[in-house]
């Protein structure tokens, strides 16, 4: 009696319950991988991940940017399986992941030599690390200081979120504050485009940024400046494969992608994807650097 | 039920949702208040009250020493709202009476909707301008290498202000009774002297809700002067220095920053003295229009 009567409103609830649960069921059964960091690499890990998803269908990958310490932020909040970062999780951020629980395991997907550009009407051709650092602190503010036109330099830079940002730092500025003249750009692009159409800029980028992916050179209008270890050390460019290997061109450093714990399966096909030969041909075509094998040794360590 | 019963229940239900529609938007503002003042507050366990507002320098993620001085970023924040509005209030009275006394109605047609598509132009576009045509433009102007600068923030900030200073100068105008103004050319006066010294003192109120509501909207505006000024953190001394705003740098660093820490609350706290900022700035404005519907009353 009771049934009969609310028939039609029982089967309009399973209607609707159908029609709400069935999309979130379809969408677990497919699921989809998030990546999330570094501005230097989401070019690369985008075209990775587009050439794995044409290779294995099923794959789903998202790519988002957002900077290295957004998404190492990412990772330790757990919203993000993957994260990518150009520079090594720091200490703090250790940490951080220990009180909740995860433990990263890293892998270093490629090597990348820091670019220091500026616009090509600016003569100067090199700088010692020491000028870089002093430039970036903004202790020497103009470019006759250092053997350029008398101009003051105009500072391009990231924010602080910026895996980038914090390796040049690190490096060149050695843990010093940036000057507060810097000029803070959203990302790698952004700054190409403000020494592009500013005679007295520097600015710094990933190597991948500065080439022109139809010519193999720089991009035109740019000048990528070599830089020296010291004053007594001779200076390299970082479009010179071997000195950003060997780790004479001393603002060379790793790309990596980290995950929580030992990555699942799907994730970690993909990573090995990237890391094989395929994966490092697109590393190359991409203006960054293949890994040496160093890193493949431990890269494996950590998919086991 | 009766009919008359059902058309009271009605009535008071109607009524009872739109007291309801109030009370909401109060509630929601100060719910806005409360959750900035809850994560604010925290911040200043840490740093001092009184150099965060005077200290110039803001660096939470240096390695020498976290730094939280606000200072630069609000003299920047009015600096550039300011000449925004100085420079959009001029233009837009002067385009508001055009509109309302010289055009020709045909032209008032065609050029008041086009003044609101103005308004309906996202800020990321107006931004991107500033970057590729308005920058490039005052660099060669002001003979400097880049135009990411304040004044480049300021003009697109008065081209966003325009629309809303031009509609409401506008209407404040054309609301003056005729009788105003016949009486005024019946006396001899102008056509420039019934709009100077008797349209305009008439609609004064409207006027100033107009450059009010300019303001604030040049005030609250992020993503154009996040793109146009280049964000130097540096505290400004002129108008051809980069600077970084207030909104600016809330939307560039809260992002990244880790929750729960001195520098997740310090940009609360930046909220909360920028919330303060157009709160009194809205406040003025109401006082003004008050005084003046009193004395025309």
């Amino acid at each position: 009696m009771f049934y009969e009567k609310y028939k039609k409103l029982i089967a309009w609830a399973q209607l609707g319950l159908a029609l709400v649960f069935t999309p979130i069921l379809i969408a677990q059964g497919r699921k989809m991988i998030q990546v999330k960091g570094s501005d230097t690499m989401i070019n690369l890990v985008q075209v990775l991940a587009e050439e794995y998803m044409n290779r294995t269908p099923a794959a789903k990958i998202a790519v988002l940017g957002g900077g290295s310490g957004t998404g190492i932020t990412a990772l330790i909040n757990g919203t993000t399986d993957v994260a990518d970062h150009s520079r090594e999780i720091s200490t703090k951020e250790i940490n951080q992941m220990w009180e909740k629980g995860v433990k990263p395991r890293t892998f270093t997907i490629a090597v990348d030599g820091l670019s220091i550009i500026v616009n090509e009407k600016n003569p100067i051709t090199k700088l010692t690390m020491d000028q870089v650092g002093a430039i970036y602190r903004g202790d020497v503010k103009n470019w006759r200081a250092v053997g350029g036109n008398a101009q003051p330099i105009s500072l391009y830079g990231r924010q602080s979120n910026s895996g980038t940002y914090t390796f040049l730092q690190e490096t060149a500025l050695k843990n010093k504050n940036y000057s507060s003249d810097v000029k803070e750009m959203n990302g790698n692009a952004q700054i190409i485009e403000g020494v592009l159409s500013d005679e007295a800029a520097i600015g710094y980028v990933g190597v991948g940024y500065v080439l022109d992916k139809t010519t193999g050179k720089p991009m035109k209008g740019l000048k990528v400046l070599l830089i020296a270890k010291d004053d007594k050390a001779e200076s390299f460019s970082p479009m010179d494969k071997d000195a950003v290997d060997t780790g004479k061109y001393p603002i060379s450093r790793g790309l990596y992608q980290s995950t929580n714990g030992k990555p699942g399966a799907d994730i970690a096909a993909f990573i090995q994807f990237e890391l094989g030969p395929d994966g490092q041909k697109i590393v190359e075509r991409e203006g960054f650097y293949p890994i040496g094998a160093k890193y493949t040794q431990e890269n494996a360590k950590n998919l086991k | 039920m009766s009919k008359q019963g059902l058309r009271n229940l009605k009535e008071s239900a109607v009524r009872t949702f739109f007291l309801m529609n109030g009370v909401l938007t109060i509630i929601i503002l100060v719910g806005i208040f409360a959750l900035l003042l809850y994560s604010a507050v925290p911040a200043f366990r840490e740093v001092k009250i009184g150099e965060f507002l005077t200290s110039t320098s803001w660096d939470p993620t240096s390695p020498v020493k976290a730094e939280y001085g606000i200072l630069s970023m609000i003299v920047s924040t009015v600096m550039v709202t300011l000449v925004a509005v100085l420079i959009a209030f001029p233009i837009g009275l002067g385009v508001a009476a055009y509109l309302s006394d010289v055009a020709h109605w045909r032209v008032r047609e065609i050029v008041k909707p086009i003044v609101e598509i103005l308004a309906g132009i996202p800020s990321v576009v107006i931004g991107f301008l500033g970057i590729v045509l308005f920058g490039p433009f005052l660099a060669g102007l002001f003979g400097r290498t880049n135009g990411l600068n304040a004044l480049n923030g300021a003009v697109l900030l008065a081209i966003m202000a325009l629309p809303t200073i031009i509609s409401i100068s506008e209407d404040s105008l054309n609301a003056v009774p005729a009788a105003y103004a016949e009486a005024s050319l019946a006396l001899g006066g102008s056509r420039w002297q019934t709009l100077v010294r008797v349209k305009i003192p008439a609609a004064l109120s409207g006027i100033i809700a107009a450059f009010m509501l300019g303001m604030g909207r040049a005030i609250g505006e992020t993503m154009t002067v996040l793109m146009a000024t280049g964000n130097a953190r540096s505290f400004p001394h002129g108008l051809l220095d980069s600077v970084r705003t207030m909104t600016s740098n809330i939307a560039i660093e809260l992002g990244e920053v880790p929750y729960y820490t001195t520098h997740y609350y310090a940009l609360f706290a930046i909220g909360l003295v920028l919330f303060i900022m157009t709160f009194g700035v809205n406040l003025v404005a109401d006082l003004v229009l008050s005084k003046y519907q009193e004395r025309e009353q």
